[in-house]
């Protein structure tokens, strides 16, 4: 597949905007398999920062990577993007398919679209953030573990079964093409959930969340949370912070963390 | 009045205690069991009462002597077996519902359990209905002057198996040979093979250790099935607890579950087990998800899964990344690539109506084995119904599913293992007879280890030192110890299977695969026969 070398500006790394060099990989009508064989050894080589041009839905990018480095696709990546990660910065300049961030484990995916459906999906560390809205499912079974907290920041809205079996993280839904007063249309929210805190800016129809959760008072230790997060966000996309934390936001977390404790008889 | 005795004040306190401020309605509280001591050899040296997690036996000190509460007895024989003077002896209670084939004892006793708790009936093991074991009509063949049988303590019998898909036809490219200055030439009589392999598992016995989870069962009890699959040659399976520290330098001995929870599924983990396995069901409750819950989610069990501690584990029904076969290549290909396709993947299904084309879809979706588990699988935890009702015998299951895949023309692309009650070696032979390319067994493993099935896996409460997390527990079951007894057992069977295949004129386990001519069946009617795709002995 072409390849060149060449400096360029990262928009998203950790440190803010800076330059390094980056491998372009022309990546259009290139099997996955070859695509990402590629992609782990420019890794290996130590390249910290690829970017991928013309990508049409090859999946399993960043699949299983584990180091730093700086991943770009320009084009709309397949399902399974960055399945089992661990570190990574994946910035997508468009929108991603199914199943991106599926068990991972630290990292960042940062989607300047739309994603689709089981977004997070078993996702045990890390941070994705999506500029606008997502399918079903997303950050179902999420989980945390010692220090390891996932995150996923959307600011468009959500389908249904948000959260379900959501076992720890922090899930965050900014409602950003919500209009005045109107709720989010996600059904079953946090169903069987037992675990971590789903936040919500906009109206919330209660009967619309799963039976396992509550609606909890915002503490300062949440205010903490979304300043951080949502502050990211706009970092990212270049949102007006101060008026999407003016919320008002909803928290839901779960009543307890054994929702099935009485099932059996003995 | 006469007045109490301590003895018969005892009673009166547990009589007490055991039916609370329940309605007294049912036989559900009395006693299982009779638990009798001889009292003429009882020595009171209260080794009963320290083995026994369930206080069945305590000790009176007015006067001196051990007696027992028989209610709490669960039929485990950890104290029979240890009693140093044979004392004990536990029998199933004799008290019996008037007969009624319909409405049996256990039909009633469930739902006075029911009526009391209104709770789902939970059960642990495999199924201990009466339904029909169609191993037990099948028979072997063996050579009888027209072939030669072999002697396996004379000639070499192979059993060693590979698990993984073969290739669909093996190319050559002529052999190249130094021709001096002129760079390489054709050597003309030698040619190269270029057809590269798939991951196999290389297994030196066709037996494997199924999954059992540590959370189900001890860590004593995993580390036993790690040994042993070490010094045999073959593999032990995670289920979905994760990988405890000290089961890594068992990594090449190890196949992992990725199941529906994706509990402690961490690069690591990818990286360290020869296989993986992606869970979709189990033979005792297929449909139906997994919970571990939060009191058994301790410190280490929590680590190993990745969780927080005292949370209930919950293992959704379905993956709910897999809504179709589709789905599922698309779980397979990714566990291929974060493996750079170096492991073989499994996909473990249980048996059920369609699983003929349901194993198509499996190996067409890209899976390297297929395995599948059959009503009469064992399990930690199962709802009882779940567990006696659900899914077919994997006999059925298995000659459905060769013979599928052999029609269609796609029997190598996986190869196929199969569980869900093998019981000895017989069961083997057949089973590979009936096309299997291996078998998983586990509760055979855990009779090995000392489980005497009680069925009360689920209590936590295992004498046995298997399925519990209780620390005075688990230190019963020594892992070399248990591993000694499986190496054993896999020995033992090995040799079984060698004398059964020499007799039939086989030296290797090659040409017993899917070789349904050696079977033959006793007491089926033709739709069985047909099913299984074997002649009916006599024929």
């Amino acid at each position: 597949m072409p390849e060149q070398r060449l400096t360029d500006t990262v928009l998203t790394a950790p440190e803010g905007v800076h330059v390094v060099e980056q491998v372009v990989l022309e990546s259009r009508g290139v099997p996955y398999r070859e695509l990402n064989a590629r992609i782990h050894g420019l890794v290996e080589e130590g390249v910290s920062a690829i970017r991928l041009n013309g990508l049409i839905g090859q999946r399993y990018i960043g699949t299983n990577l584990r180091h730093p480095v700086h991943l770009t696709i320009d084009g709309v990546p397949g399902n399974d993007l960055g399945a089992f990660m661990d570190g990574p910065t994946i910035e997508v300049l468009g929108s991603a398919q199914d199943g991106c961030g599926n068990t991972m484990n630290g990292g960042a995916i940062i989607i300047h679209g739309s994603a689709g459906d089981i977004i997070g999906h078993s996702m045990r560390g890390g941070e994705i953030y999506v500029r606008d809205s997502v399918g079903y499912r997303v950050g179902i079974h999420m989980k945390e573990y010692e220090s390891m907290r996932p995150v996923i920041v959307i600011g468009g809205t959500a389908q249904h079964f948000l959260g379900e079996y959501m076992a720890g993280g922090i899930l965050i839904v900014l409602g950003t093409n919500l209009g005045s007063g109107v709720a989010h249309p996600s059904h079953y929210v946090g169903t069987g959930m037992h675990g971590g805190a789903i936040y919500l800016r906009g109206r919330v129809d209660t009967n619309l969340v799963g039976k396992e959760v509550g609606q909890m008072p915002l503490g300062p230790e949440d205010h903490l949370i979304l300043q951080r997060y949502v502050g990211e966000y706009c970092r990212y996309f270049r949102a007006d912070a101060e008026a999407l934390l003016r919320g008002p936001f909803t928290k839901l977390a779960p009543l307890t963390k054994r929702p099935y404790g009485r099932l059996y008889a003995y | 009045m006469q007045p109490l005795t301590h003895r018969g004040r005892l009673f009166a306190c547990q009589s007490i205690r055991d039916v609370g401020d329940k309605m007294v309605l049912s036989l559900a509280s009395a006693p299982a069991f009779i638990v009798e001591r001889d009292e003429t050899r009882c020595i009171a040296c209260q080794v009963c009462v320290r083995q026994c997690a369930n206080d069945v036996h305590y000790y009176d000190e007015v006067d001196g002597s051990v007696r027992s509460h028989d209610a709490q007895c669960v039929g485990c024989h950890r104290c029979v077996t240890l009693c140093p003077t044979h004392a004990l002896t536990v029998r199933t209670n004799p008290l019996e519902f008037r007969p009624h084939a319909n409405w049996t004892g256990e039909a009633l006793r469930n739902i006075y359990k029911q009526a009391e708790t209104g709770g789902m009936l939970l059960t642990g093991m495999g199924c201990d209905q009466p339904f029909r074991i169609y191993w037990d009509h099948m028979v072997l063949n063996a050579s009888q002057v027209t072939n030669p049988s072999i002697d396996p303590m004379r000639e070499p019998m192979e059993l060693v198996t590979y698990l993984g898909a073969k290739p669909e036809r093996l190319e050559f490219r002529p052999e190249m040979v130094s021709a001096g200055e002129d760079g390489e030439r054709p050597s003309g009589s030698c040619m190269a093979l270029t057809t590269e392999a798939s991951p196999q598992l290389e297994l030196q016995v066709p037996i494997m250790f199924s999954a059992m989870s540590y959370g189900s069962i001890s860590l004593n009890a995993v580390l036993s099935l790690a040994r042993a699959a070490e010094a045999a040659g073959t593999y032990y399976n995670t289920g979905e607890g994760g990988l405890h520290q000290a089961l890594y330098p068992y990594g090449a001995h190890t196949i992992a579950q990725v199941a529906s929870g994706r509990f402690g599924v961490h690069p690591q983990y990818l990286d360290t087990a020869a296989a993986l396995e992606i869970k979709i069901g189990q033979g005792a409750k297929p449909g139906i998800g997994g919970h571990l819950p939060g009191e058994k989610v301790d410190l280490d069990v929590s680590r190993t899964r990745m969780i927080p501690a005292g949370s209930d584990a919950l293992s959704p029904a379905p993956h709910h990344d897999i809504y179709s076969i589709e789905d599922l290549r698309q779980l397979i290909y990714a566990l291929k690539e974060a493996t750079g396709y170096r492991k073989p993947v499994s996909v473990k299904v249980a048996a059920v109506h369609n699983i003929a084309p349901i194993a198509s879809g499996i190996v067409r979706a890209g899976a390297d084995i297929v395995a599948i588990d059959g009503l009469r699988g064992g399990t930690g935890a199962a709802p009882t119904m779940i567990r006696n009702n659900v899914g077919i015998p994997i006999e059925l299951a298995l000659a459905a599913v060769d013979q599928r895949l052999r029609e269609e023309g796609i029997r190598h692309r996986a190869s196929l293992v199969v569980g869900g009650s093998v019981r000895n070696s017989a069961d083997i032979v057949k089973a590979i007879a009936l096309g299997a390319d291996a078998v998983y067994i586990a509760t055979s493993a855990l009779v090995a280890m000392g489980c005497h099935l009680c069925q009360r896996c689920y209590t936590g409460k295992c004498n046995w030192g298997i399925a519990t997390q209780d620390p005075y527990l688990t230190k019963r079951l020594n892992p070399d110890m248990g591993a000694r007894r499986l190496t054993n057992l896999l020995r033992a069977w090995s040799l079984e299977i060698k004398e059964m295949m020499g007799g039939m004129g086989i030296n290797s386990v090659e040409s017993l695969r899917g070789n349904r001519d050696h079977l033959r069946g006793v007491g089926l009617n033709q739709v069985e026969l047909d099913a299984l795709g074997i002649k009916s002995a006599g024929f």
